[in-house]
């Protein structure tokens, strides 16, 4: 049995959570105060994912650079490599905010959308 | 000179949300006055995601957030001038502003609407010791470094404060390759959000140093690493627990205090513990005409909050404007600061006319910091009215009470109360026309045991 410690996040509280797996499945949620705390539990140590937030280049614009985002969250694991991948992009102004800077980031399935405008 | 129904000092999510406000509730005559050079305020470098679950009911990043608010503005047609500074605001509603294009100008305003946001407590607030090199930066200003003009400020990182800016610009540091090796937080916990110091700190394997301040700057011309050490429960730095860290760049996420130069330039009356206006239930300050909401008011841990708050400001601004000087409210307000602090009795202004029913006052007791607003017309208040307020630590299981001069008329139970979260009431206007002698509103945080 393998056991892991996490720090609920849904609210205030912070309940201290102690998951309790066997061959990769969660058995076992305890230290959760409500429902969410258990929900949260599995996702975190099964497949935990973040919206990721950076910065990209823009070339000839009123900004140096446009913040942006992944439209849906990804995987946990994936945050570095997205953001390197971001690294290596500059984008042309004029950029729009919901424009996609790049599709399909680090093998994910997700895009990266801008979160601002760059004008001209 | 130029003049204005209702001129808004500040084009950040209070200013745009009062704008709009104050327009779909019929007012022609508008001028947001913006410092910067683009409106959206602060949530302009706010890029992190998280903004607008309760208002667009969806997670917006801040720029997202700002521009369906500057949308709106520009397609209401606000007039709004950038890159311009005001300088002074009269009694009488004289604003003076500054650009480079108009140089010095004077506008006329029936109504102002204060939304100048707050800024960082800086290190000369904390009395750090040691040499002033350069590497320190309140996390703010790294923030718009990193995000807006696409520098990094450092390599190697001690971030003092445990606030969510600080959280949110150590990973954000740490995304843009630098090391971030330690948050040191001089309180026995974090004011940050949990889900912040998860996924910001504890993703990142950034350890998080509880009870611990910077007591040693070293470098002469760039810093070279500071000295941390653990405090006693006074916050006194304790001997013998000192440890160096070396590091290029210290970022200060140590609070933020209301921006009020111009405010009390004006004999806006404040408020001690937020640093921001005296409001009544119209978040009209001691000056009639003269309004404040977002964090220029109190600071506020929700952007969702301060537009919902500088919402209601424009819209009582706008009441103010078409119904005219009400010059009867003034005297309300008329008494002195030193009164204010000698005696809480706001209320024992001159009599109000027999018709116009007096103000109650809230009082904040036993848990309860401060609340806003802190007085309340009843013939005024809307049906509905949301009283926020902090409180001073963390509370489980209690209970937060409102006492209708002796009598308690609410008593609501919440799992947790913790100073980082903004709390609310509310109150009906139903409910305060059952006490027509109503002076005082207490409100206090009781603990479980107490029985009805």
């Amino acid at each position: 049995m393998e056991v892991k410690k996490l720090i609920c996040i849904n609210c205030p509280m912070g309940c201290p959570l102690t998951v309790e797996m066997e061959e990769g499945k969660v058995t076992k949620v305890i230290g959760n105060t409500c429902k969410r705390g258990a929900v949260y539990a599995k996702k975190e140590v099964t497949s935990p994912t973040r919206i990721v937030t950076t910065t990209v280049r823009v070339k000839g614009g009123s900004a140096a650079v446009v913040s942006v985002k992944t439209n849906e969250d990804i995987p946990k694991e994936k945050i570095f490599d997205c953001v390197k991948a971001l690294k290596e992009i500059e984008v042309a102004a004029p950029v729009h905010i919901g424009d996609v800077i790049l599709a399909d980031v680090s093998g994910t399935g997700v895009n990266i959308v801008a979160t601002k405008n760059v004008f001209l | 000179m130029k003049s204005y129904d209702i001129l808004i000092i500040g084009g950040g999510p209070a200013g745009l949300s009062a704008a709009v406000s104050a327009r779909e509730n019929g007012i022609e005559r508008i001028l947001i006055l913006e410092r910067d050079k683009e409106l959206g305020g602060i949530l302009n470098q706010c890029i992190h995601n998280g903004f607008g679950l309760h208002t667009f009911h969806e997670e917006l990043t801040g720029p997202e957030y700002a521009g369906r608010f500057i949308d709106r503005v520009k397609e209401l047609d606000i007039e709004y001038k950038l890159n311009t500074m005001v300088m002074e605001i009269s009694g009488d509603k004289v604003v003076t502003a500054m650009n480079r294009t108009e140089g010095v100008f004077e506008i006329q305003a029936k109504a102002i609407i204060l939304a100048m946001g707050c800024r960082e407590r800086s290190r000369g607030a904390l009395n750090i010791p040691g040499y002033r090199p350069a590497g320190i930066f309140s996390a703010g200003t790294a923030q718009r470094l990193v995000n807006m003009e696409g520098y990094l400020p450092g390599r190697e990182v001690v971030i003092l404060g445990s606030g969510d800016i600080g959280l949110i610009m150590a990973r954000r540091m740490t995304l843009e390759g630098a090391k971030v090796k330690v948050v040191a937080e001089l309180m026995p916990y974090s004011g940050g959000l949990k889900r912040n110091i998860v996924q910001c700190l504890d993703d990142y394997g950034i350890p998080l140093k509880l009870s611990h301040t910077v007591v040693d700057i070293k470098g002469k011309q760039r810093i070279e690493g500071v000295t941390l050490a653990e405090v006693d429960g006074k916050g006194k730095p304790i001997p013998g627990t000192e440890e160096f860290y070396s590091c290029d760049t210290l970022l200060l996420s140590v609070g933020l205090i209301p921006e009020n130069e111009l405010s009390g330039g004006m004999g806006v009356e404040m408020n001690l513990i937020t640093s921001g206006p005296n409001v009544n239930e119209s978040l009209e300050t001691n000056i009639s005409g003269v309004f404040a909401c977002g964090n220029v008011l109190h600071v506020h841990d929700l952007v969702d909050y301060v537009s919902e708050e500088a919402s209601a400001a424009g819209k009582h601004a706008a009441i103010y404007v078409k119904e005219g000087l009400r010059s009867e409210e003034i005297s309300v307000f008329a008494a002195t600061q030193e009164e204010i602090r000698i005696s809480a009795a706001v209320q024992e202004a001159p009599a109000a006319p027999a018709a116009v029913q007096e103000s109650i006052r809230i009082a904040a007791a036993e848990g309860v910091r401060y609340t806003v607003p802190c007085k309340i017309n009843p013939a005024r208040m809307d049906e509905m009215l949301k009283v926020r307020f902090r409180v001073d630590r963390v509370y489980k299981n209690s209970y937060v009470s409102a006492y209708f001069d002796e009598e308690r008329v609410i008593h609501r139970k919440k799992q947790i109360f913790a100073p980082g979260e903004m709390e609310e009431i509310l109150l009906t206007k139903e409910q305060l026309l059952q006490f027509p002698e109503l002076k005082t509103i207490t409100l206090k945080i009781e603990p479980q045991c107490e029985k009805d």
